[in-house]
C-alpha cells in the first residue's frame, strides 16, 4: 500500500480512498455501508455471495473483491440494487431450513439482519425445504447444515486463523454442502472449541455448544439497529 | 360506515400469534369500536357468516381441514395476512418436512421411546384430518396481501398494522416491530 489516495464517487459523494483497499474497505472508511454477508473484515474476501455487489461505471461487480481505482463512479444504495441483494437473501431463506423461532443465533445473525434491513416481509421464491445433515458428534462445536449459506467463512478463517483445513465444500450448484476433513464426522477432525473458525459463521451453522440462548431479547446485536448502523454511523 | 368485519384463524400453529392480539390489552376497547368478528377463535364464531374485509391467519397449512379453512378465508375476505412465521414459513412444524410423513406418524406412534399402543395401529378415523406430505405457508396456497412478521408478532405491530389498514393510512413499522423470533 503506497499510501496515495484516489478519489471515487459513491452514490454521488466524492471519497478519499487510499490505494490498494477494496472497494468495500474504502466506503466503510468513509462511513459508507456497502451490504455484505460473505464478507468478513479479518478475513481474505471470497467473492461467494454477491450481495456487495455494486455498478462500478455502470456495471455490476463485487465490492469486497474490486480494487479502488482513480474515477471510479459507484452506485451503491440504489432500489435496483437492493432488491437485488434482498433477492439474494430470499434464495438463501428458501434454499435452506431457516426457522429463526427456534435458532439460537436468532438477533445476532447476519442472514436475518439482512432480511430485516432489506425488509423480507416473505420470499417471492418457493420454499424448497431441502433435507441437510446435522453433525453433532464433535465435544463442544455442531454444524447445522440446515442453517449454512456456504459464505466459506468457516473454510477462510481455518486456514488463515488456525492454519488448519477443518473445512471444505463438497460437490457443486444446489447439492454444495459444508464438508469436514475426515471421512465421516466434526469429531474426527483436528477441530478445538478455541478455533476462531467456529466464531466467523454469519448463522447458527457453526455453533459453540453450551453458550446459546444466554443474550436476553432486546439486547441482542441486531434488535434495536440495522446491520450496517456502525459503519453508517462513522460518516462525516 | 358501518363496522370493519374481521375474521381470524390459526391452523397449523401453537395459536401462539392470537394470544398476541390479545396482548394489545386495553386497546381492544378501541379495536371493538371499529371492527366487528366474523369467524374466529376470538368470538367462537365457526362458519363465515358473510363476506369479511380483513381475514388474518396464523398458522401454515398441513392437512385437509387447513386446505378448506384457507380457501374459504381467501373465498370472504377481500385483504388477506398471514400472521406470525408459521404462515409465512411453514414455521417449527415445516421441520417435519424433509422426513417423509410414514416414518413420521411411525415415530410418533409406534416407535417413539415413550410410545404406549399395543393395538400398534396410527390413527386413521376419518374425522381426524389428513395430513399432507408437507407443511405449507400460505402464500403458496391461496394469494395473500400482507405478511406481519414474529412468533409472535409484537402486539405494537399489530396494533400498527391493525389501525392503519382501519383507518386507511400507509402502514409504517419502525425496525424493531419487525422480527422473526
Amino acid at each position: 500500500m503506497s499510501g496515495q489516495t484516489v478519489k471515487i464517487t459513491i452514490d454521488g459523494s466524492v471519497v478519499e480512498a487510499r490505494e490498494g483497499l477494496t472497494i468495500l474497505q474504502a466506503a466503510g472508511e468513509a462511513g459508507i455501508y456497502i451490504p455484505h454477508l460473505c464478507y468478513h473484515k479479518d478475513l481474505l474476501p471470497g467473492g461467494h455471495c454477491r450481495v456487495c455487489t455494486v455498478k462500478v461505471n455502470g456495471k455490476p461487480i463485487n465490492a469486497c473483491t474490486m480494487v479502488v481505482g482513480g474515477g471510479m463512479v459507484i452506485e451503491n444504495d440504489t432500489a435496483e440494487l437492493n432488491d437485488l441483494r434482498k433477492s439474494i437473501i430470499e434464495m438463501l431463506f428458501v434454499e435452506g431450513n431457516h426457522i429463526c423461532p427456534g435458532c439460537e443465533k436468532s438477533g445476532n445473525c447476519e442472514l436475518q439482519a439482512l432480511a430485516y434491513r432489506f425488509g423480507m416481509m416473505s420470499p417471492r421464491y418457493p420454499y424448497l425445504f431441502p433435507a441437510k445433515q446435522v453433525d453433532g458428534s464433535h465435544p463442544n462445536v455442531y454444524i447445522d447444515r440446515n442453517r449454512c449459506i456456504l459464505c466459506g467463512r468457516c473454510v477462510r478463517s481455518s486456514q488463515e486463523k488456525d492454519h488448519k483445513r477443518v473445512f471444505g465444500f463438497e460437490d457443486r450448484g444446489i447439492q454444495m454442502r459444508l464438508a469436514v476433513d475426515s471421512e465421516r464426522q466434526l469429531a474426527e477432525t483436528d477441530l478445538a472449541a478455541a478455533d476462531k473458525a467456529a466464531s466467523y459463521c454469519p448463522t447458527g451453522s457453526l455453533v459453540v455448544k453450551r453458550v446459546g440462548w444466554k443474550m436476553p431479547v432486546g439486547t441482542r446485536k441486531y434488535d434495536k439497529e440495522p446491520i450496517g448502523s456502525d459503519i453508517a454511523g462513522r460518516r462525516k | 360506515m358501518g363496522k370493519v368485519k374481521v375474521a381470524t384463524t390459526a391452523m397449523t400453529s401453537c395459536f401462539g400469534c392470537h394470544m398476541s392480539i390479545l396482548d394489545i390489552d386495553e386497546r381492544l376497547l378501541d379495536l371493538i369500536e371499529l371492527v366487528e368478528f366474523d369467524k374466529s377463535p376470538i368470538d367462537d364464531i365457526k362458519e363465515f357468516t358473510g363476506p369479511v374485509d380483513v381475514g388474518i391467519i396464523e398458522g401454515g397449512v398441513s392437512n385437509d381441514e387447513n386446505l378448506e379453512v384457507i380457501r374459504s378465508f381467501r373465498k370472504h375476505c377481500k385483504i388477506l395476512i398471514s400472521i406470525g412465521e408459521c404462515a409465512i414459513e411453514g414455521g417449527i412444524p415445516a421441520m417435519r418436512n424433509a422426513v417423509p410423513l410414514k416414518e413420521c406418524l411411525e415415530e410418533a406412534y409406534l416407535k417413539g421411546p415413550t410410545v404406549y399402543n399395543p393395538k400398534g395401529r396410527i390413527p386413521d378415523d376419518p374425522d381426524i384430518p389428513m395430513l399432507m406430505n408437507k407443511v405449507y405457508p400460505v402464500h403458496e396456497v391461496v394469494k395473500v396481501d400482507y405478511f406481519m412478521p414474529g412468533c409472535p408478532p409484537p402486539a405494537d405491530q399489530i396494533w400498527a398494522v391493525l389501525t392503519a389498514l382501519l383507518t386507511g393510512k400507509p402502514i409504517e413499522l419502525p425496525y424493531e416491530f419487525i422480527k422473526k423470533d
